[in-house]
């Protein structure tokens, strides 16, 4: 995979008065990839993600998306991109047809809502409302409502956090499905075993800064080269895997 | 990059909040009871009591009234009869047709008995406003003429005169009232709601990395609300016309004339909306600070009865209020048969307290 940019973060600073929220972090994310953003709550994730997603004003550095730079064009940069926001709602007594309509016409164009939803299995709860939908049905339809401009990246922010394990399973392979397509994915998350079987780079956030960017396999290898070992031999399954097993993976009518 | 780019539509954008706002408003039930059923109950109400809300009686005194005679100066101590002396008789007589005042006095002194002639005009337009005139008078005279002893004759009769003039009915003053409280509280809670929550759950948040302009969310949100408001009059309009002979002088352009204020009146109390939007931190907080905008104009507006019913010192409250004079507008417009230029004065209170309204709104509103 040839390993072009589509987004460089340059010395990104964010101050909220006194507090300093980003303290000058840089990183790329390649053409094609899953980039996890990996780090502790309250260290600088979802303010980062939010300035690249053009909605949070930055301090002070140089960011550019696709080619446009977010100072001077952020308007091409919506239009290219999707996002998925944490715990962001849907507009009230509309059901998931008329979102998408919605949808379709704040990006100007003509989307068959029923496409849209058949991406992410939700065909069967066109008519429903967002509200009626269980956690991961939501999830889904978040990431349906970030296809619709057919976008060159698309942001998840913590989009598995809440999700039982079939649930999770579920949205790792529609991330992975949209990414096979070509569209970037920049995600964060909690869960390290997500980050390890479903990023192909990651990034350590703490505090504000990055502490570190690479796959997860050089990550690991890294640590266990430097003598590092589990405490304890791990078995060759573990309880998640029980209850997969035990449960079954196939989506569920939820 | 992609050179296959079609220009964006902002016009596109706005049209499809406005579809999504107004599905949202007519499915939310709140909306649609305040807006619709809250005024159409009042007006049931008042409908089928007729004669509810009568409190004075508003008498012309004829300029060769003589005011010295017993009858006149008990009739000043009857607290329902309000009696006026600073209208030229061409005034009365066009009043008294339209209903404004519910009948014309004029007391004559007589050479011979009976010693008082009560002439009293009053028009179709009375109503019963005139039956409680001649009880107060038949009151009046029984107690004059039990202080004459020993004179059989009367000491005065009344004569009634009735001219032609248009039935005023408790319809006709209701139902302004209660559309202009119906585009109150829907312009008000309405917007005030809509804007606090999509900005709680993130929804506006959501739409901000979409391409889609601030102003294109405003409009869209206003269209919706205001055509939800005028199919809403329109609505009231009907059933009051049809269901209860609420009087339409010019039919359709009566009609029409009442939809255009009705939309000054809605885009004023939208800008209220936007301040509540603006001030309240969370659902909750929305109906108190609502309601100290709407209750004292729902109660001091002449949404009931008439402001000229409230003690002097409220009237100056009730006289600064935008609904006053929506309320006032509609029933001129309604029942007088008058023209938009007619109430260019009530229009014009509404239009200065909306960019006063609409400049503070500027300076209260949050997006996130």
């Amino acid at each position: 995979m040839a390993k072009q940019s589509i987004i460089t973060v340059k010395n990104l600073v964010k101050n909220y008065g006194d507090f300093k929220a980003v303290k000058g972090i840089s990183f790329e994310v390649y053409e094609g990839e899953i980039f996890g953003l990996l780090g502790p709550n309250g260290a600088g994730k979802t303010t980062t993600l939010e300035i690249i997603e053009t909605l949070r004003e930055k301090t002070s550095g140089e960011i550019t998306v696709d080619g446009f730079n977010i100072d001077t064009d952020a308007a091409s940069i919506k239009k290219r991109i999707g996002v998925q926001l944490q715990a962001a709602g849907y507009y009230p007594n509309l059901n998931l047809t008329e979102l998408i309509d919605l949808f379709s016409g704040l990006y100007g164009i003509q989307r068959s809502p029923l496409e849209m939803l058949e991406k992410v299995a939700l065909t069967d709860k066109a008519k429903a409302k967002y509200k009626e939908l269980s956690g991961g049905q939501k999830q889904r339809f978040s990431i349906a409502t970030t296809l619709i401009n057919n976008p060159r990246i698309v942001f998840l922010d913590e989009p598995t956090t809440g999700l039982d394990p079939q649930a999770r399973r579920n949205l790792w392979d529609l991330i992975r499905e949209i990414r096979d397509q070509g569209t970037t994915v920049v995600i964060t998350t909690h869960y390290m075993d997500e980050a390890e079987v479903l990023c192909d780079r990651v990034a350590f956030v703490d505090n504000g800064n990055i502490i570190g960017v690479d796959t997860p396999d050089h990550f690991i290898d890294q640590l266990v080269a430097s003598g590092f070992e589990r405490p304890k031999q791990v078995k060759l399954a573990n309880l998640e895997d029980v209850f997969i097993n035990l449960t079954g993976k196939e989506w569920r009518a939820e | 990059m992609t050179n296959q780019e079609k220009p964006y539509s902002n016009f596109k954008a706005t049209l499809a909040i406005t579809r999504a706002s107004f599905r949202s408003i007519i499915r939310t039930p709140s909306t649609v009871v305040f807006t619709l059923l809250f005024p159409l109950i009042f007006i049931l109400v008042f409908g089928f009591i007729s004669g509810g809300g009568v409190i004075s009686v508003d008498v012309g005194v004829a300029k060769t009234n003589d005011t010295l005679n017993p009858v006149y100066q008990a009739l000043k101590k009857v607290s329902v009869v309000h009696l006026i002396h600073d209208q030229t008789p061409e005034q009365m007589e066009a009043n008294l047709k339209k209903g404004s005042i519910d009948a014309i006095l004029n007391i004559q002194k007589n050479a011979t008995p009976p010693v008082f002639t009560v002439n009293v005009q009053s028009s179709k337009a009375s109503g019963d406003k005139m039956a409680i005139l001649r009880s107060a008078l038949n009151n009046i005279f029984f107690e004059i003429n039990s202080h004459v002893t020993n004179a059989p004759p009367p000491v005065a009769v009344i004569k009634e005169d009735t001219v032609a003039g248009r039935e005023y009915k408790t319809i006709d003053f209701i139902l302004p009232g209660q559309l202009g409280f119906s585009l109150l509280s829907t312009g008000v809670f309405g917007t005030a709601f809509v804007f606090l929550s999509l900005r709680i759950t993130l929804v506006i948040k959501r739409f901000f990395a979409t391409p889609v302009q601030r102003y294109s969310i405003i409009i869209g949100e206003a269209i919706a609300r205001i055509s939800f408001a005028l199919i809403g009059a329109l609505f009231i309009i009907c059933i009051g016309h049809f269901a209860f002979g609420f009087t339409l002088v010019h039919g359709v352009v009566t009609v029409l004339n009442m939809l255009l204020l009705s939309l000054i009146g809605v885009v004023v109390f939208m800008g209220f909306g936007f301040v509540v939007s603006g001030i309240a931190k969370n659902e909750s907080t929305v109906p108190p600070i609502a309601n100290l905008i709407t209750l004292p104009q729902f109660l001091l507006s002449g949404t009931f009865f008439s402001i000229n019913v409230f003690p002097a010192w409220l009237q100056p409250i009730s006289r600064a209020l935008p609904l006053t004079y929506l309320n006032d507008a509609l029933r001129k417009v309604a029942f007088e048969g008058a023209s938009l230029m007619d109430v260019s004065h009530q229009i014009l209170i509404m239009a200065i307290w909306g960019v006063v309204i609409y400049v503070v709104a500027t300076k209260t509103f949050k997006w996130e």
